[in-house]
C-alpha cells in the first residue's frame, strides 16, 4: 500500500501543480502573474514526462561498457530538451507583448485595461453620433 | 530503489510548497524569484530522474535565462499586483474539478519505475542499441536529438527564430507608438 501510493505521489502532486499554474493563468487578472502561470504549468508538464522515462535502478542514459546495464529511457528526455527552449522563447514573447500593454494603458490589470477599452468604445459612439447630427443638420 | 522514490516525493513535495506561496503573494518581484526556485527544484528532481541533459537546460535556461527576462521585464512593469474585485469561485471550481479528474485517472497510470509500463517497449530499444552501433556517440540523448529526431531540433530553430523576431518587432514599435503619442499629447497641449 505505501509503495503503491509513493509509486504515484509523483502524478498526483504533478497534477496538483499543473492546477496550480492553470488556476494562476485563469483565475489571477495580473499579465505578469499569468505568464507565471503558464511557466509552472510547463514545468509540472516536464516532470510527468520525464517521470515517465525513470526505470527502477537505471543509469542515466550514455553508454559504458558494462553488460547488464539498464538506461532510463532517453526519448523523453530529448522530448522536454526542446520543449524547455521553446518554453523560453514563449516566455519571451510574452513578457514583450505585456511590456507593450504596459506602454500603451498604463496598467498590466486585466481589469483596468478593460475597463479603458469601455471607455475609448463609448467615445467612439460619442463622436461618431456627433458626426452624424452634423451630417443631418 | 524505494530510498531514490522517497527523495522524489520530498522534492516534489516542495515543488507544491513553492506552487502554493505563489498562489499567495501579491509582490511581483517575490513571484519572479520563487519561479527561478520552482525551476531548480526541478532541475534537482531531473536529476534523481536519471535526466541529466534535462537537469542541466532547466537549471540554466529554466532558472536562468527565463528569471533574467522576467526581471528585465520587471523594471518597466508595476511592482505590485492588485487585489482582485471579481470572486475566483469560478476558476478555482474549474482547477479542482479537472485537478480531481486528473488524479483519479492516475490510478490507472503505470507505477513509477516499472520496466514492463508501454513507454518503454515500443522504439526506445532501438534508439539504445543503434547509438553504439549505427552513430557512436556515447550520449544517447544527443544521438536521438541531432540524428534520428532532427527534424524536432530543427522545428525548435524556426520556433525560437520567430519569437526572437516577434520580440524585436514588438519591442521596436513599442518606442515608436511612445515618441507617437508624446508628439500626439504636445498637438493636443498647442
Amino acid at each position: 500500500m505505501v509503495s503503491s501510493t509513493i509509486g504515484i505521489w509523483n502524478y498526483w502532486i504533478v497534477f496538483l501543480l499543473m492546477m496550480i499554474g492553470l488556476f494562476l493563468v485563469i483565475g489571477r487578472k495580473n499579465f505578469l502573474k499569468k505568464i507565471v502561470g503558464l511557466t509552472i504549468f510547463q514545468t509540472s508538464v516536464f516532470l510527468l514526462y520525464i517521470t515517465f522515462g525513470k526505470i527502477k535502478g537505471g543509469t542515466p542514459p550514455i553508454l559504458n561498457n558494462a553488460i547488464d546495464t539498464v538506461y532510463s529511457n532517453p526519448l523523453p528526455h530529448v522530448l522536454i530538451l526542446t520543449a524547455i527552449v521553446v518554453g523560453v522563447a514563449t516566455t519571451a514573447l510574452g513578457l514583450s507583448l505585456v511590456l507593450r500593454i504596459n506602454s500603451e494603458y498604463g496598467s498590466i490589470e486585466e481589469d483596468e485595461i478593460s475597463a479603458q477599452d469601455l471607455v475609448d468604445y463609448h467615445d467612439q459612439v460619442e463622436t461618431s453620433k456627433k458626426i452624424d447630427t452634423k451630417f443631418i443638420q | 530503489m524505494i530510498s531514490e522514490l522517497i527523495i522524489n516525493a520530498f522534492l516534489v513535495t516542495v515543488m507544491l510548497a513553492i506552487g502554493i506561496a505563489l498562489l499567495r503573494t501579491r509582490t511581483l518581484i517575490f513571484t519572479v524569484v520563487l519561479t527561478s526556485a520552482y525551476s531548480l527544484v526541478a532541475a534537482l528532481m531531473f536529476i534523481t530522474l536519471d535526466a541529466v541533459d534535462v537537469a542541466f537546460t532547466e537549471a540554466s535556461v529554466g532558472a536562468g535565462i527565463s528569471t533574467i527576462l522576467f526581471l528585465a521585464a520587471m523594471a518597466y512593469l508595476p511592482k505590485e499586483e492588485e487585489e482582485n474585485i471579481n470572486s475566483q469561485i469560478l476558476p478555482a471550481l474549474t482547477c479542482i474539478l479537472l485537478g480531481g479528474i486528473l488524479i483519479w485517472c492516475s490510478y490507472d497510470l503505470p507505477e513509477i519505475g516499472l520496466l514492463s509500463s508501454p513507454v518503454h517497449q515500443h522504439i526506445v530499444p532501438d534508439y539504445i542499441l543503434g547509438s553504439r552501433e549505427d552513430i557512436g556517440i556515447p550520449n544517447i540523448v544527443t544521438s536521438v536529438l541531432a540524428s534520428y529526431r532532427g527534424y524536432d531540433t530543427f522545428g525548435e530553430t524556426i520556433v525560437v527564430f520567430t519569437a526572437g523576431v516577434a520580440v524585436l518587432v514588438l519591442l521596436k514599435n513599442n518606442t515608436q507608438t511612445s515618441k507617437q503619442k508624446n508628439k500626439n499629447s504636445k498637438r493636443k497641449v498647442s
